[in-house]
C-alpha cells in the first residue's frame, strides 16, 4: 500500500498551490539536500512530464529550491526560495525535458554539488504530497513508499552494514526490506532500509555519527 | 487494517464502531502511536483548515496571476442577503470550500485533503454543516478521520493525483470523502456513508484535470465549490435511504480505470480541456508571456 497513514490523506499542512507539484516537489528537493549532507553550491534540476508542462503555475521550481534550502512544505518562506537561494549565492540551473518518456507523470532529476561532494537523484511525486525516490547516484532503487525508509550513503567498508543494522535493532525496530548497492568495490555505496516502524530523528542522527557513514535521509 | 470500503464497513459493523473510530484504531496499529497523539495531530489539521476558511472569507485574497480570489466573499455577501436559490447550508459549504482554494492559490497555508488542489471540499462541507448539525469539536475531528478512511482506500486502490487520474481522482475523491463523513456526522450508518461516497464519486467519473495556464485556480476553485455542493446532496440522498447501484469499491475501481484511459493532455499537463481554449491560451500568454522567472535559469529543450 502506497499510503499508510490517515495523515497522508488529511494532510500534509502545506503552502499552496499543489500537493504533488509544490509539497511533493519540496520534499524531493529536501531529500536531495539531506543526502548531499550540506547546502549545495550548485544545482542542476531537470523536470519531466507534468512537472515540465506546469512547473511555473504550481511553483514546482520554487518548491524544489525551497527543499534545497532545507525548508519543509509548510515553511511560509517557501514562495521566496528563489531569491533566498540567490542571496546565498546558490548557482541553479533548470532544464525542462518534455521529450524523455517517464513511467510516472511527475518526476525530477536533481544534481547537487558542494566542492567535491556530489549527489544525483530522481524523485517522483505520486499525489497528495507523497514522494518516491527511484534513483540515487546512478543506483536504481525501488522505494515504493509503502514503509518508512532510510537512505544511507556510506563508504563500502566491512562492518558498515552491520553497525547500521545494530542501531536499528537497538531502537527495537524491524527491517522489512534492505538493499545495498555500490559503484565499485571499496568505494561509495548506498543502503536502502525499509522498516515497519516510523523512523525518528534520533536514530537518523545516531546513524550519521557512525564511522564510514556519509549522509542519511529519512523518507517517511 | 482495511483495504476496501467493504472491509471498512464490515469492521465498523462487527465491532459496532463508527468509521472514524475504525480509522483511529487502524492508525494506532500501523504507526504504533498513542491515541492522544493521533487525535491531537488531527485537531491541528482542523485548526489549519479553520484558519484558511476564515482567511478566505474575511481577507481580500488575490492570487499572483489575478485569476482567483474574492469569489468566496462575493458568495458570502450574496448569502447574507438571504435570498438564495440553493439554500444557506449548501452555499455556506460552497463559500467555505472556495475560501480554502483561494487561500491555496495565493500560496497560503492549507491542509491537503486529499490534495491541495482539492483541499476545499472536505473543510467546506465540514464548516458548512456546522451551523445545522452543531457538532462538538471532537465530532469535527471525527469527521476528518471518516473522510480520511474513505480517502485512504481510494488512494491505495486507485489514485488521488490529477496527473495520474484527472480531476475525478482529486475533487472526485474529496467529494466522496466529504459525502461519507457528512453522513456519519448526521447520524447515518457506515453503509450509508459508503453509498454517499459511491453516489458522489460515481457522478464525477471522467472529470478531467485541465488547469488554465497550469495554475491551480481555474477551474479548480469552482470545481471544489460544486464538489462541496454535490457532497452535501449525495449525503442527503444516502441518508434518505437511496443506494448506489454499483458498490463503492467498484466505483473506485472504475475511477482508476477511467484515469488510465485518459490521455496525458487531460491529466494536469494544461494541454487540453479549459486550458486549451481561446481564452485559456490567451490567459497563459498574458500570465507567462514575459517570463516571471529569471530566464537564464530556465532551459527548455
Amino acid at each position: 500500500m502506497k499510503y499508510r497513514s490517515v495523515f497522508d490523506i488529511i494532510g500534509p499542512v502545506m503552502v499552496g498551490p499543489s500537493s504533488s507539484h509544490t509539497a511533493g516537489a519540496a520534499k524531493i528537493g529536501r531529500m536531495a539536500r539531506k543526502l548531499l549532507g550540506t547546502a549545495p553550491v550548485r544545482a542542476k534540476i531537470t523536470l519531466y512530464g507534468s512537472f515540465a508542462e506546469t512547473y511555473r503555475g504550481h511553483g514546482t521550481d520554487v518548491a524544489i529550491v525551497a527543499g534545497l534550502l532545507d525548508f519543509d512544505e509548510s515553511n511560509t518562506s517557501l514562495p521566496d526560495s528563489l531569491s533566498i537561494a540567490k542571496q546565498k549565492g546558490m548557482d541553479i540551473e533548470f532544464f525542462i525535458d518534455k521529450e524523455t518518456p517517464m513511467e510516472q507523470p511527475n518526476a525530477a532529476r536533481i544534481f547537487l554539488s558542494s566542492g567535491d561532494n556530489e549527489l544525483e537523484l530522481v524523485g517522483v511525486s505520486i499525489g497528495g504530497g507523497k514522494i518516491e525516490i527511484t534513483e540515487v547516484n546512478g543506483f536504481s532503487i525501488s522505494l515504493s513508499g509503502s514503509n518508512p525508509a532510510l537512505l544511507v550513503l556510506h563508504h563500502d567498508k566491512y562492518g558498515a552494514v552491520a553497525e547500521v543494522a545494530g542501531l536499528i535493532a537497538k531502537y527495537e525496530m524491524n527491517i522489512s526490506y534492505m538493499e545495498v548497492s555500490r559503484q565499485d568495490k571499496g568505494r561509495l555505496a548506498l543502503m536502502v532500509i525499509q522498516t515497519d516502524e516510523e523512523i525518528g530523528e534520533g536514530l537518523a542522527a545516531e546513524i550519521s555519527g557512525l564511522p564510514n557513514i556519509l549522509n542519511v535521509a529519512v523518507l517517511s | 487494517m482495511f483495504q476496501t470500503i467493504k472491509e471498512l464497513v464490515d469492521i465498523a459493523n462487527s465491532r459496532k464502531l463508527p468509521i472514524s473510530e475504525v480509522m483511529i484504531q487502524t492508525e494506532m496499529e500501523t504507526t504504533g502511536k498513542i491515541r492522544k497523539d493521533i487525535l491531537d495531530k488531527m485537531s491541528g489539521q482542523l485548526e489549519v483548515m479553520e484558519k484558511a476558511v476564515e482567511r478566505g472569507i474575511r481577507e481580500d485574497i488575490k492570487s499572483r496571476s489575478g485569476m482567483s480570489g474574492g469569489d468566496a466573499r462575493l458568495l458570502r455577501n450574496y448569502l447574507e442577503q438571504g435570498n438564495t436559490l440553493s439554500g444557506s447550508v449548501l452555499l455556506d459549504a460552497v463559500s467555505k470550500a472556495m475560501a480554502t482554494n483561494e487561500v491555496n492559490a495565493a500560496m497560503g497555508t492549507i491542509c491537503a485533503t486529499p490534495t491541495a488542489g482539492s483541499a476545499g471540499v472536505v473543510p467546506g462541507v465540514l464548516f458548512g454543516l456546522k451551523s445545522k448539525l452543531k457538532p462538538s469539536r471532537d465530532q469535527m475531528v471525527a469527521f476528518l478521520f471518516t473522510a480520511g478512511a474513505f480517502g485512504f482506500v481510494v488512494a491505495n486502490n486507485a489514485s488521488i493525483s490529477g496527473a495520474a487520474g484527472g480531476c475525478q481522482a482529486e475533487v472526485g475523491s474529496a467529494t466522496g470523502m466529504a459525502a461519507a463523513a457528512a453522513v456519519e456526522m448526521a447520524g447515518g450508518t457506515p453503509e450509508q456513508s459508503a453509498h454517499a461516497m459511491a453516489i458522489a464519486l460515481g457522478n464525477m467519473l471522467g472529470l478531467i484535470c485541465d488547469p488554465v495556464a497550469g495554475l491551480v485556480e481555474a477551474p479548480c476553485v469552482k470545481r471544489n465549490a460544486i464538489g462541496a455542493s454535490s457532497a452535501v446532496v449525495a449525503a442527503d440522498m444516502a441518508l434518505a435511504g437511496i443506494k448506489s447501484i454499483i458498490p463503492c469499491d467498484e466505483v473506485i475501481e472504475a475511477m482508476y480505470r477511467v484515469g488510465r484511459m485518459m490521455p496525458a493532455a487531460l491529466r494536469e499537463t494544461a494541454l487540453g480541456g479549459l486550458a486549451d481554449t481561446k481564452t485559456g491560451r490567451a490567459l497563459k500568454k498574458r500570465i507567462f508571456g514575459s517570463d516571471v522567472q529569471q530566464p537564464s535559469m530556465i532551459k527548455e529543450r
